[in-house]
């Protein structure tokens, strides 16, 4: 949760308050908070002098938002060509079993966001999921149950 | 670094001295950073390399450092030794104490590690005479073993710079543009337009403000040409920029870098602090008063932004959708004015034809395209990694003598070029010299080079439902032909992939093509029905199966396929049992197990768990699965 | 203002520099059937059904006509084979989002498209954009926008902005050529038109 509005103030003013930053802007709120909250919307519109409406598509558009708080860990599957056919969609499947979360939601306990990406550029290990930054190449089942059961 | 370089000599005196300090005969041991490598784990093979090195007081005797992509990525960690070049591959933190003992201390080759023919058996130790890289022709990719991305001094030790020096000091800004366009560099990231032509579109169009781009969105799934260029020689496309800038009359620049690519991101943002401490960048340039700055822009998710149009609208803070007005970036781009887009892979090849010249430049490739071509060879092939060629190899060559071939003993079936807007190749055509011109003629295209083989496991349905699914998601929505049209060609392919497919399902796939390639706003629509084309052109047999049939040739469409546990193998060991995640498996001890279908999710684990000398377990598809056997039928046992 | 030749439909023309092939096409007595377009409004280009095709240089092209300029010596062509074959698909595509839509059906009737080949999953919006454009371009309020990409998109009106301004103008209602606007709101603006139903949609 953003603490007070002066952390995007002072992100508008490290950016000069240019409005052609507003997606830099979006992206290390994102970084900073794991989500953009609503009232980082109305300040920014205020600040930079973007309509609401046009702020809105912008953190729709795009993957890298979440305009809901995400879970205590991230848990990314390759859908890259390389690792779709050497089996990822599987791989999905599994861990969408598993974790009950479809992709680019978050459990409803909190627990786990799950997301898919294209190309990681790993492809020699596919297919790949990326637990909290760790890569795990050709995952048997047992392994990611492992791997889940030691994330609180 | 705080030496600010205010000339040509300045430069060329940096580059002696950082070349005097460096003993050509003192060991390098350079270890792969790519992010492939680093999911393997090469930050704690470096600070293996660093601690032993200390430990075993070497410090005086041996560098360790981290380099970019060695391209290698099927055998990553990648470490190689100068100046022996001996190769190491699939070296992990525990390997350094040896490699640290035997090779650095004594000059003994660690056989284990080294490179082994899988025909012959022999190990290969020295890097350039492994056939995966003794078949390449690393004029780009190459450096970035010899460098440390975050070192400058690295890439002007190995000439960095030079030609921007001779571009700005030796070269008018005409002169550079007509050697850029007697070499016909042809952009890289898949359009393939001569960069030369957009150059001086861009130069001669109205306006004294202009904008060139670096277009490192690199969003073909599967490609990742461009992440390590940017991550692992940062440099070398910043030269190349600059030089352009020169030749256009920009000032100003802009790097897109997918969000992604955190780590090109990265080394980009410090590469270009360490040439604005230079002066390599910024007012003034080595003193001849060009002055040029840029900026890092980070993308946040959208293939679609890196569309021409579509990333400029991003750079300007506004939505990365491709625009509907008709007129080029090249001369309305930016806020309107002239801008020159270019891939981070045509901008890396311009400091070499600067130093080279055109002339030996266009002694490589074929006749419409010269130069190399870096690939992203992945999927069933054995050694996937990046690999650089002439314009004009083969596809046969690319996937045979670098690529090692199909694992597994399996039968290629096809190879995938162009990402989303290409097409799948098939084997009479492994013959085919790729370039830009002959691939578009089978149906495909080179796109940004990625290249993914496919073997007989492979479902060329599966694919093009891939491809299209991919692209529904990345689709802007905007126009009725891509959204609506791809969301209908999606819908055919999946009854079509459930066994609901009916006669006609092909021919109206081809109908919505034409018009979807016909009538979309940006080349997103206009090329997405061609993966889904290239398939029917080549494989439509695997559609009239699905379809006729109810049958899935390669196994792979879920809804088409049934396990199934072949009785007389069966030896009752209880795994599968006690692994199917849904209970769907019955048997017991010394009782043959068979598989509940209305249970079976599919999910192939019982395949993957039976053990490999009994083999029980299969696949069935376009026929009916035999009934379970008798209540209590024991195993038939086999010694 | 500098004046050009083309060829529409066989029939030469003198033209303004700055106009576009549909206002061209207009001038010249030829119809050509819109729907995201509007007088007063930027070009869109997202219906696609005012392409055309153009030739230059032996070669041919589709383009959407109320975007793309005039030039001199260029050969366009409204109804051709090529042009008809887009826009009864088009029009077959619209109509499975909007069915039974008058302005769709009078389409359907013109360019003799018949039966329905995909399946109807009525929403009625087909994203035309008209509303959008017209509240931030004419009306400058911004009360409505899109969200979202590919199939996901949707415009949505945006609570802050919409409880103080739409009450009194709904001049969207009679815009929206699928009506979908006017139907979804029964009255009372954005009944589940919102950015916070939209982003509820997603977590379902």
């Amino acid at each position: 949760m953003i603490a007070a509005m002066t952390e995007i103030d002072k992100l508008v003013d490290k950016y000069q308050g240019d409005r052609s930053a507003l997606l830099q802007i979006l992206l290390d709120i994102q970084r900073e908070y794991y989500w953009l909250p609503k009232e980082a919307f109305l300040r920014l519109s205020e600040r930079l002098e973007i309509p609401l409406n046009q702020i809105y598509q912008i953190a729709t558009f795009y993957k890298a938002f979440s305009l809901v708080p995400r879970g205590r860990h991230l848990a990314t599957v390759c859908m890259g060509t390389a690792c779709h056919v050497r089996g990822s969609p599987r791989l999905l499947d599994k861990v969408k079993d598993m974790l009950n979360v479809a992709p680019g939601e978050t459990s409803s306990d909190m627990r786990f966001t799950l997301n898919k990406v294209n190309c990681l550029g790993c492809c020699a290990l596919g297919p790949v999921v990326v637990v909290d930054g760790e890569y795990h190449g050709k995952p048997s089942t047992a392994e990611l149950e492992r791997i889940f059961a030691a994330c609180d | 670094m705080s030496t600010r370089l205010a000339s040509p000599a300045d430069l060329e005196r940096l580059r002696e001295g950082i070349l005097a300090n460096r003993d050509p005969s003192k060991p390098i041991v350079t270890v792969c950073s790519g992010t492939g490598c680093q999911a393997y784990g090469s930050r704690n093979v470096i600070q293996a390399f660093i601690d032993e090195i200390k430990r075993q007081g070497l410090e005086a005797e041996v560098v360790a450092k981290a380099t970019g992509c060695h391209g290698f990525c099927e055998q990553g960690v990648v470490v190689i030794i100068f100046p022996e070049e001996i190769c190491y591959l699939r070296v992990g933190a525990e390997d350094v104490p040896e490699i640290v003992s035997s090779t650095l201390v004594q000059n003994k080759i660690v056989d284990s590690l080294t490179y082994k023919d899988p025909d012959t058996g022999h190990n290969i130790p020295k890097e350039s005479e492994i056939p995966f890289y003794k078949h390449q022709c690393r004029l780009i990719l190459g450096n970035n073993r010899f460098i440390d991305p975050k070192s400058i001094q690295d890439y002007i030790a190995r000439g960095g710079y030079s030609a921007l020096s001779k571009a700005l000091f030796e070269m008018s800004p005409e002169e550079v543009l007509e050697e850029v366009k007697r070499a016909n560099i042809r952009g890289r990231g898949g359009g393939g337009f001569p960069a030369g032509k957009k150059w001086e579109t861009t130069r001669n169009a109205p306006g004294n403000t202009k904008y060139v781009i670096v277009n490192c969105d690199e969003g073909d799934p599967g490609a990742y040409m461009d992440r390590s260029l940017m991550e692992g020689n940062p440099h070398s496309v910043l030269e190349g920029l600059v030089i352009g800038a020169y030749a256009i009359g920009a000032h100003e620049g802009f790097i897109y870098v997918r969000q992604e690519y955190p780590l090109a991101t990265e080394n980009t943002i410090h590469a270009i602090e360490q040439a604005q401490e230079c002066g390599l960048l910024g007012q003034n340039i080595l003193g001849s008063g060009f002055d040029f700055t840029v900026k890092v822009h980070r993308g946040a998710g959208a293939f679609v932004s890196g569309e021409s149009s579509a990333l400029m609208s991003a750079i300007e803070g506004r939505v990365g959708e491709p625009r509907t007005k008709y007129i080029r970036t090249a001369i309305s781009g930016i806020w309107g004015q002239p801008s020159n887009l270019n891939n981070v892979e045509t901008w890396a090849n311009v400091p070499l034809v600067i130093n080279r010249g055109a002339d030996w430049y266009c002694s490589m490739g074929t006749e419409g395209s010269k130069g190399t071509k870096i690939f992203s060879l992945v999927g069933k092939v054995r050694n996937t990694g990046l690999v650089e060629v002439p314009m004009g190899a083969t596809l046969r060559h690319i996937v045979y003598e670098i690529g090692g071939g199909i694992p597994d003993g399996k039968r290629f079936k096809a190879v995938q070029t162009g990402g989303p807007s290409g097409g799948c190749i098939p084997e009479q055509f492994l013959d085919t010299p790729v370039d830009f011109d002959e691939l578009t003629k089978l149906g495909s295209m080179m796109g940004s080079g990625g290249m993914i083989v496919m073997d007989e496991d492979n479902c060329m349905v599966d694919m093009a439902r891939y491809f299209l699914d991919f692209l529904s998601e990345e689709s802007c929505g905007k126009c009725i032909p891509c959204r609506e049209g791809i969301r209908q060609m999606l819908k055919i392919l999946d009854r079509i992939i459930e066994g609901n497919g009916k006669d006609g399902d092909v021919e109206l796939l081809e109908e919505l093509s034409e018009v979807i390639s016909d009538a979309s706003l940006c080349a997103l629509g206009g090329t997405a029905p061609n993966p889904v084309l290239s398939t029917i052109k080549y494989f439509r047999d695997e559609y009239e199966a699905h379809i006729r049939e109810k049958r899935c040739p390669a196994k792979v469409c879920k809804p088409l396929v049934s396990y199934y546990i072949v009785p007389d193998k069966c030896q009752a060991c209880l795994i599968c049992l006690r692994n199917c995640p849904e209970d769907a498996i019955n048997g017991g001890k010394n009782l043959v197990h068979w598989i509940a279908q209305e249970k079976c999710t599919k999910c192939g684990t019982c395949l993957e768990v039976c053990p490999s000398r009994f083999n029980a377990v299969i696949m069935l598809s376009g026929e009916p699965v035999p009934s379970p056997p008798a209540e209590k039928t024991e195993v038939l046992r086999r010694r | 203002m500098k004046t050009l030749t083309l060829e529409i439909d066989g029939k030469q023309a003198q033209v303004r520099e700055g106009m576009t092939l549909l206002e061209a096409a207009k001038e010249l007595g030829i119809e050509i059937p819109t729907l995201c377009y509007r007088e007063g409004l930027a070009p869109y280009g997202a219906c696609r059904l005012c392409s055309v095709e153009i030739i230059r240089d032996n070669r041919s092209r589709i383009v959407a006509s109320c975007a793309y300029p005039v030039e001199e010596g260029l050969i366009v062509k409204t109804d051709s084979p090529r042009v008809t074959n887009i826009r009864k698909m088009l029009i077959e595509l619209m109509l499975a989002i909007a069915p039974g839509v008058k302005v769709l059906e009078d389409l359907a009737a013109q360019y003799g498209v018949e039966g329905a080949r995909f399946e109807a999953e009525p929403d009625f919006c087909i994203l035309c954009g008209l509303c959008v454009r017209y509240c931030a371009e004419i009306k400058k309020a911004n009360a409505i926008g899109f969200a979202g990409r590919g199939i996901e998109r949707t415009v949505v009106f945006i609570p802050e902005i919409a409880s103080k301004t739409c009450m009194s103008c709904r001049e969207c209602f009679s815009i929206c050529p699928t009506a979908k606007i006017p139907s979804e709101t029964d009255g009372v603006c954005f009944l589940d038109l919102t950015i916070d139903d939209f982003l509820s949609r997603r977590l379902r």
